[in-house]
């Protein structure tokens, strides 16, 4: 059999693909897209909470904040090991990141404003990420799914700490209420348009589901995100934004609102309240830790002669 | 200089033994400049909720490999050998433990 044929094969099989199979062109480069997009987005998205930490209200909330965080880097992490075994070059993803060669969710580039944010990140913003990511833990590039599956065993803490930080501001001041309220009408509609275009104009889409790279159409998991969060902010004693949002007893699902595709491309463009900010720090990072990952190579290489000799 | 080395660490893959009296198993792989950073950051990286008890990590060009094209020649000679396997073999009901 040749390459093409075993990849066939191990596709409609529904069977995992590994680095040194061969696979086509247009396989490994959107694999390689879709992972670097994916890690850029939780590397970047450390940053509207990290903002939160030195300013968390007690010592528990600034340690669940801190392993929080810390997990997001660590997906970030798993998730460029991923994309290396296809051949990237984890340095080179990070400059392309930098240079905005490459892009990563719209939803980090909106502000954290109030503490309230950070629970409604949890709930809201990483409610939609285990929408997302649930089915990527059966998409056919073996190195990717592995990390989707150690990716989503963490996620479940991210959205009940998120949760659980909201239920105690519903339960304190009618101001620490307001928050919120004000953080989930900022919050609903981006967590919305992280299933990404409807899928009429999802032009990659029908490949990525062709080799079950995808597994659910962008539409598909946003109804399922809005099926789930109703509930759960009724539980809460919160109103989502969206006033056409009512259950469809025909669909037994809940219809809801036009989403502002406008407000999505101008974000994802480069054009959001957060989007310069973002990359400036990643950037600043980078360069701030050059020295350090220069002497650390260097005492290295210094240490393997001495120990060669 | 600095565009050289700029993130060239060399990458490792890491091995993680969930718990004593398993085996190590592959969980993925990290950038370090040396081996013992290397460790430092596997143990941040893949154990921070007890993942495990002991870490080995390798750099990834000291790995050997099979590719997918010597499949049929590792692999296949044992296919035909069913007598390797213990069902090969009919044994009456009858007989007790074995
Ligand atoms: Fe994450
Ligand atoms: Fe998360």
């Amino acid at each position: 059999m040749t390459g093409e044929q075993v990849f066939e094969e191990t596709i409609a099989k529904d069977q995992r693909v590994e680095p040194r199979d061969w696979m086509p062109d247009g396989y490994r480069k959107t694999m390689i897209r879709q992972i670097a997009q994916h890690a850029h987005s939780e590397i970047i998205g450390m940053q509207p909470e990290g903002a939160w930490i030195t300013r968390a209200p007690t010592l528990r909330r600034k340690a669940i904040l801190l392993a929080k965080v810390q997990d997001e880097a660590g997906h970030g992490l798993y998730l460029y090991s991923a994309a290396e075994t296809l051949g990237a070059d984890r340095g080179d993803l990070t400059r392309r990141l930098i240079d905005g060669r490459q892009k990563y969710s719209s939803i980090f580039n909106y502000p954290t404003l109030t503490f309230a944010d950070v629970g409604v990140i949890g709930w809201l913003v990483d409610g939609a990420a285990i929408c997302n990511q649930v089915p990527l833990c059966r998409s056919s590039y073996g190195p990717y799914a592995r990390a989707m599956i150690r990716i989503c065993k963490e996620e479940s803490f991210h959205q009940r700490q998120g949760y659980e930080l909201l239920m105690t501001m519903m339960r304190g001041t009618a101001a620490q209420r307001e928050m919120v309220q004000d953080a989930t009408d900022r919050w609903w509609w981006p967590s919305l348009m992280m299933f990404g275009p409807p899928d009429d104009e999802s032009p990659n889409s029908a490949q990525s589901m062709a080799w079950k790279i995808k597994r659910h159409s962008n539409d598909d998991l946003r109804q399922r995100f809005v099926d789930m969060s109703v509930p759960q902010a009724e539980a809460l004693g919160v109103t989502l934004p969206d006033p056409a949002l009512r259950w469809n007893a025909d669909r037994e699902h809940y219809d809801f609102g036009e989403i502002d595709w406008v407000e999505f491309k101008r974000v994802i463009s480069g054009g959001g309240p957060m989007n310069a900010e973002r990359i400036a720090h990643r950037r600043r990072a980078d360069e701030d830790g050059a020295w350090v990952r220069e002497a650390a190579a260097a005492h290295a290489a210094k240490r393997a002669k001495v120990g060669a000799a | 200089m600095s565009d050289e080395i700029r993130h060239e660490w060399p990458l490792f893959e890491v091995f993680v033994r969930a718990k004593r009296g398993l085996n190590h198993v592959h969980v993925g792989s990290l950038r370090a400049a040396d081996h013992p950073m290397a460790l430092h950051h596997a143990r941040d990286l893949y154990t921070r909720r007890n993942e495990g008890v002991s870490i080995w990590v390798v750099r990834s060009d000291d790995v050997v490999s099979s590719g997918p094209d010597d499949k049929d020649a590792f692999f296949a000679p044992s296919g035909d050998k069913a007598y390797r396997h213990p069902t090969y073999y009919s044994i009456p009901d009858s007989v007790p433990h074995i």
